[in-house]
């Protein structure tokens, strides 16, 4: 706490450092205070905007919206909210569609990633401790390059003369390009790809700190190593299960980029049908509208982790 | 080396009969981790209903030893046998052992309870038959008040016998126990000694304790098996390795001892002496000893077995001059260290009898030291 009280202890004893201490800022607070006010600037007040036009009518203009405060004379103050854009995701079904297909999307990718995940994230933590360390680079290696390139070198793999189906041809599995891109199995093998070390790293620090002689007690009291894992590791490492799930599912709901580089044009995913009324349509109440519905889809999930978080925090405060 | 005399034989000691058949079988087991030997050809016999104890430094193998009756690790060479069947390649979930850890190793994701009846539930018994051989088995280490906590919020004893209970549901025959008490503190860990005695003694279990703790080795078993560097040393009744050590290594590693380095002067059945370079008179010892003339032999002296004295003593052996450097008091008794005219320093021990004794022995006093002479041990090795 001594470096933390640095800019308060420096003016201890000056009427400004009373008065900073008599409302309650001290060091710890002023430290804690710099995310808050980041998130604050960055975060709140644009979603408070976002909020807000999602509230407003389209118009021709500049910016393309409404003003929801509008003063009719100097004493009248007229506030306008228009429900509409809401009540227009719930009325045209192609919303609806989309929230769904995002949501199938995500939810197929993300029990992927953890039926590969696990057992890599598994294999990790039970090997000795320099291929351990080995591995956990490889697996954050592919963070050293642009998202954005990955996602494109993935378009030279899957194409119809691309590397894939040249190798095939060539082999002389198939005569035919196996048509790839531009399908929902590109948009899987994307978001499982970009998304994969998430799901690890959680996964990887849950199976790592487990106590090996739990597994011992449990084969000693008759458990078969298939049993104790199932009994024993598997429900010990849920939190990192649960973290990782998260991780991947909530935004690759939202995805935006893959499925517009891989995926079928004519698909349907969330993340797309924003961009296009936002951009296209030109639509900013609606594409506000769809946003703020995103999130509450996602808060839910967000409260699970963080409750569940909480709980694996407290069990590991007091073991 | 000493021979020991004739004691009245006590009421359970399979092992000095000669047609009892051994429970445990080890049969020159040996277990290397790469170069390292962890245990190099032991060999054991161990007794229903015993409790035997593997006593040793940490390091000296004595726990890869208990794993591999558990089945944790598999021998180098050897074989282990229990209740006649060759173990050596049966994995730990088929053996008819339970294993109580030195950490515990209890579920944190189950209740008192669930951890108990783990077991059992591995052994598909019925959930009426688990309700209520859990709950016999709760209050014999008498947790039936806790049978809902997590084992995080139970204190360390509690834990311990959570860890008891647990492996003893199944009702093993054998049950291996790896430092069962080091976690507790020293007031918990006697009463708890007694307690694990009692639940042996009602349950009919055989033991195997591993414990770097003498004291704790002493009060628990039948028989100790002292290791040091993956041997075993001796093995015998704890009144045999603490008065009848068969080596240096022994006597000083069980209790504390005053060791005097020396050669024979008169080698006969009955008795000898024991010239020393640290005393002026020989030690005399009532007993015979088997050695090779003129090598070299230690006569160990147990600082109880010395008495402090003021008046020269008369007889032509076992005393010597010495003065006073140190006194601690441990209120039972006092040790004195007493320094001989070699420089060699003694330990002794006398009880504290009387509260306050107007002539007690003090600083820098010159004394003599004296001993009867069937104290001294003498070991060859």
């Amino acid at each position: 706490m001594k470096e933390a009280g640095g800019l308060v202890s420096a003016f201890k004893g000056s009427p400004l450092g009373n008065r900073l201490r008599r409302w309650g800022v001290n060091g710890r607070t002023a430290v804690a205070s710099v995310p808050f006010f980041w998130l604050l600037l960055f975060f709140l007040i644009p979603f408070i905007i976002v909020l807000k036009i999602s509230f407003s009518q389209t118009v021709i203009a500049m910016p393309p919206y409404e003003p929801l405060l509008h003063w009719v004379s100097e004493k009248v103050l007229d506030i306008k909210l228009n429900l509409g854009n809401y009540a227009f995701l719930i009325e045209d079904n192609l919303y609806w569609k989309a929230y769904l297909n995002s949501i199938m999307v995500a939810g197929i990718s993300t029990i992927i990633c953890l039926l590969i995940g696990y057992p890599m994230a598994y294999a990790i933590a039970r090997s000795t401790p320099t291929w351990r360390n080995i591995l956990l680079l490889l697996v954050i290696l592919p963070f050293w390059s642009s998202f954005l390139l990955r996602v494109y070198a993935w378009i030279g793999l899957l194409k119809n003369n691309g590397l894939i189906n040249n190798a095939l041809i060539a082999l002389g599995l198939i005569d035919q390009p196996i048509q790839m891109l531009q399908t929902d199995f590109a948009v899987y093998v994307g978001i499982v790809y970009s998304y994969l070390p998430f799901m690890i790293l959680p996964l990887y620090a849950s199976l790592e700190k487990m106590d090996l002689t739990l597994l011992e007690a449990a084969a000693d009291l008759g458990s078969r190593p298939w049993e104790a894992f199932l009994k024993i590791t598997l429900p010990l490492s849920m939190p990192g299960v649960v973290a990782g799930c998260l991780l991947v599912f909530i935004p690759a709901v939202g995805e935006f980029v893959i499925p517009a580089l891989l995926g079928d044009p004519g698909s349907l995913m969330i993340g797309k049908v924003l961009w296009t009324e936002f951009f296209n349509n030109r639509d900013w109440p609606v594409a506000s509208a769809v946003a703020i519905a995103l999130l509450m889809f996602l808060v839910i999930p967000i409260m699970y982790f963080q409750r569940a978080q909480d709980a694996e925090s407290g069990r590991g405060a007091r073991t | 080396m000493a021979t020991s005399p004739n004691v009245p034989a006590p009421e359970f000691a399979p092992w000095k009969d000669p047609d009892a058949v051994p429970y445990v079988r080890i049969e020159r087991v040996t277990k290397k981790f790469g170069d390292f030997i962890a245990v190099d050809e032991v060999t054991l016999d161990i007794f229903k209903k015993e409790i035997f104890c593997l006593l040793g430094a940490s390091g000296c193998g004595k726990t890869t030893l208990l794993r591999m009756l558990a089945g944790f690790e598999r021998p180098t060479a050897g074989r282990i046998f229990i209740d006649g069947v060759d173990m050596t390649a049966i994995p730990p979930y088929e053996r008819p052992v339970n294993m109580m850890f030195q950490s515990y190793a209890l579920f944190p994701h189950m209740n008192v309870e669930q951890n108990v009846a783990f077991g059992l539930k591995q052994e598909k018994v019925s959930r009426s038959e688990i309700t209520e051989r859990v709950s016999e088995m709760l209050k014999l280490v008498k947790l039936d008040q806790f049978s809902k906590r997590r084992p995080h919020q139970l204190s360390g004893g509690q834990r311990q016998r959570v860890a008891l209970a647990r492996s003893l549901i199944k009702k093993p025959k054998l049950l291996l126990l790896d430092e069962p008490l080091a976690a507790l503190d020293k007031k918990l860990r006697e009463h708890t000694q007694f307690e694990l005695i009692n639940i042996q003694e009602s349950l009919g279990v055989t033991f195997i304790v591993v414990t770097h703790d003498q004291e704790e080795a002493m009060t628990l078993s039948s028989r100790v098996g002292v290791m040091n560097h993956g041997e075993i040393i001796q093995v015998g009744t704890p009144t045999d390795i603490y008065e009848y050590p068969s080596s240096r290594f022994v006597a000083e590693f069980i209790g504390s001892v005053n060791m005097f380095e020396g050669r024979l002067i008169e080698d006969e059945p009955s008795y000898v002496r024991i010239e020393c370079d640290d005393l002026d008179v020989p030690i005399f010892v009532d007993h015979g000893v088997s050695s090779a003339p003129g090598a070299t032999i230690w006569a160990a002296i147990r600082p109880e077995k010395i008495s402090i004295v003021r008046e020269r003593p008369e007889s032509a052996d076992n005393w010597a001059a010495a003065t006073v450097s140190d006194i601690a008091y441990m209120g039972d008794m006092s040790v004195y260290l007493l320094k001989l005219a070699s420089g060699k320093i003694l330990r002794v021990t006398q009880p504290n009898v009387y509260r306050h004794a107007d002539d007690r022995i003090t600083w820098d006093e010159s004394v003599y030291v004296q001993w009867h002479a069937s104290s001294p041990v003498v070991v060859t090795k």
